[in-house]
């Protein structure tokens, strides 16, 4: 101990004298902090959004704002089950429209590909996740809810409620995140595809089976868990969008009323509301908006956690 | 093979195809369709003139302007941290519980919502060091963006910084140089290049950043003249442009400047760090 301590003091003071290793040591605890930067922001940002967000919880009673079912700021009535159903629902929808397609494109670009095609479709899809989230917002209320809008209204216009033919809606959401979600989907899906040993499809097919009866037999199950991690990614991405949802979904912070034609019918998400209402809301409105985002960052936080250690798991079985 | 077995497997490589070639056709309805909606009304003047009537006519001047501060201070104060950070955990550290801690927050930063950024953005930057910030500006904007981006610069700097080969760092330590020396003169000149495109993939999200940027950077339509002045970038002006004003022909004009500018930074930088540094390796 006593020697441990005159070790550390010698070299402190022989550090001190040489204006070198003084040097190395002033850039090392330089890069060191420089470093530490990105844990001090992850804690500010839990601690200011919990500060800013929990007197709701505390004042309203923490079940009767997760939830309440009604959201009037104006009444001071904080309800965040309209915002949590409306999160979810589109989504899961998003997930239902975008596993099949980004998983198909994955096993093609990994399986069944010519290098040519490969090289037309990689710079597409790294284009497509370059796109701004506002462009894909402005394509889907442009287009996608004036399509939406014309089915709503010549060919279910006898069965849907009149407030639900106006095209924002659940489903326009749901489509736009599916398209932005794609190359988080087909570029983790694709990579797991890949690393599976060569061996396990060679066994397959030596034992008669077909290429597409190997790819869904074998291949597939075995690149499960980086396919999981690539789908849960891609859930805490489309829970956490916001611009593109903001303008294709309509903003109505209620649940639907018409629960079977619910698809069709104009909602709010968490990011939206947050992002709608943030500019003019008065004081205890504004702590009720940083409280939907305490829920969203759980939310978000807990995933991208359960997809790390999936993500780790699979490259120490490999 | 069963004839039906040869039907469902047709059927199934069909889908496949479809949907490989469909992610390229919806990528080129997207451009497409916004770049033919807006090209007509991109000119000089567009360019050049300022906003009227909240938008709704004129030009994007000020905006265009808006986004070139937000972009340049926002890569002022991310590259040296993100940079510096990467050379911590690749040069200075084995792996252990430091390490491990930073690169789990780094990944966690990375899924963290864009409105989370902004939320926090507007409570720390904008609220409580309004003293310094200014409130709604350009530098809590780009403060705001900076931790948004960090994890992107880290991963990527770090990645350029394990491909250089380990010889060249023993060589260099073999002649005497002292570690920093070594990464400052060695190693960082080799892994240059990668942390470039790093740094460029950072500018395209900072460019194309909406949400946190609505909580912090104000979204004021005039010629900002310091950083402490509130802003507006591209992608900002054509949301506030499609949903307040309703004319979409000048969201339209905006969202096509946003895609060249976003294509000439991906395109562009990326030609230019492949010819000025491929050569030289």
């Amino acid at each position: 101990m006593q020697t441990g301590v005159q070790h550390t003091i010698g070299n402190v003071v022989r550090t001190l004298k040489n204006p070198r290793d003084l040097k190395e040591k002033v850039i090392q605890t330089i890069l060191l902090l420089l470093a530490t930067i990105a844990v001090f922001v992850i804690i500010l940002i839990t601690f200011f959004i919990f500060k800013n967000g929990f007197p709701i919880f505390k004042e309203h009673g923490f079940w009767n704002v997760i939830a309440g079912q009604i959201w009037n700021p104006t009444k001071s009535v904080f309800g965040f089950l309209p915002m949590i159903v409306g999160t979810f629902y589109v989504t899961f929808v998003a997930l239902i429209i975008g596993i099949p397609f980004g998983l198909a494109t994955a096993i093609f670009l990994a399986e069944l590909s010519s290098s040519r095609m490969q090289k037309i479709i990689r710079p597409a899809i790294e284009l497509l996740a370059g796109i701004p989230s506002v462009i894909h917002g402005l394509f889907g209320m442009v287009v996608i809810n004036e399509v939406m809008r014309y089915i709503q209204r010549n060919y279910l216009g006898g069965i849907l409620p009149p407030e639900y033919q106006w095209g924002y809606s659940v489903l326009s959401g749901g489509i736009i995140l599916a398209i932005m979600i794609l190359p988080t989907l087909i570029n983790i899906s694709e990579d797991s595809i890949r690393a599976v040993p060569k061996s396990y499809k060679q066994g397959a097919l030596a034992l008669g089976s077909t290429h597409i009866q190997t790819i869904f037999r074998v291949i597939i199950p075995a690149a499960k868990s980086g396919i999981t991690s690539a789908v849960i990614l891609s859930m805490g991405r489309a829970l956490g969008e916001t611009m593109a949802v903001i303008m294709v979904v309509g903003n109505m912070p209620m649940l639907p009323e018409h629960p079977l034609y619910s698809i069709f019918a104009p909602i709010s998400t968490l990011t939206a509301t947050i992002a709608m209402e943030m500019g003019y809301a008065g004081p205890e409105h504004r702590q009720a908006l940083f409280a939907l985002g305490i829920v969203l960052f759980c939310i978000v936080a807990l995933l991208n956690t359960f997809a790390i250690i999936i993500r780790r798991g699979a490259r120490a079985d490999a | 093979m069963h004839n039906k077995q040869k039907i469902l497997e047709s059927l199934i490589k069909g889908f496949i195809w479809f949907s490989a070639i469909g992610t390229v056709m919806i990528l080129l309805a997207i451009m497409g369709y916004i770049v033919i909606k807006g090209i007509g009304f991109v000119n000089f003047e567009f360019l050049t003139s300022t906003p009227k009537r909240m938008g709704a006519e004129g030009g994007i001047f000020p905006i265009i302007v808006g986004t070139f501060y937000f972009v340049t201070l926002t890569m002022a104060i991310a590259t040296p941290i993100g940079v510096g950070a990467a050379i911590y955990l690749s040069e200075y550290t084995r792996d252990n519980l430091l390490t491990r801690t930073i690169r789990f927050t780094t990944e966690l930063l990375a899924g963290v919502p864009s409105i989370i950024f902004g939320l926090f953005g507007y409570a720390f930057f904008v609220i409580l060091l309004k003293e310094y910030t200014g409130g709604w500006s350009l530098i809590s904007g780009a403060l705001t963006a900076t931790c948004m981006i960090l994890p992107i610069l880290i991963r990527a700097s770090e990645e350029a910084l394990k491909t250089v080969p380990k010889s060249y760092r023993e060589g260099s330590f073999a002649l005497g140089a002292t570690k920093w020396q070594t990464v400052y003169k060695v190693v960082l000149p080799t892994a240059i290049p990668g942390i470039l495109t790093g740094i460029i993939l950072s500018i395209g999200r900072a460019v194309g950043e909406t949400a946190a940027l609505l909580l912090t950077l104000g979204g004021s339509l005039l010629l900002a003249t310091s950083m402490y002045h509130g802003t507006r970038t591209l992608p900002m002006h054509l949301y506030m442009v499609a949903m307040e004003t309703g004319n979409m022909d000048q969201a339209f004009a905006t969202g096509v400047v946003l895609l060249f500018v976003l294509l000439f930074i991906n395109l562009g930088a990326g030609y230019i760090v492949k010819k000025i540094f491929v050569k030289n390796i």
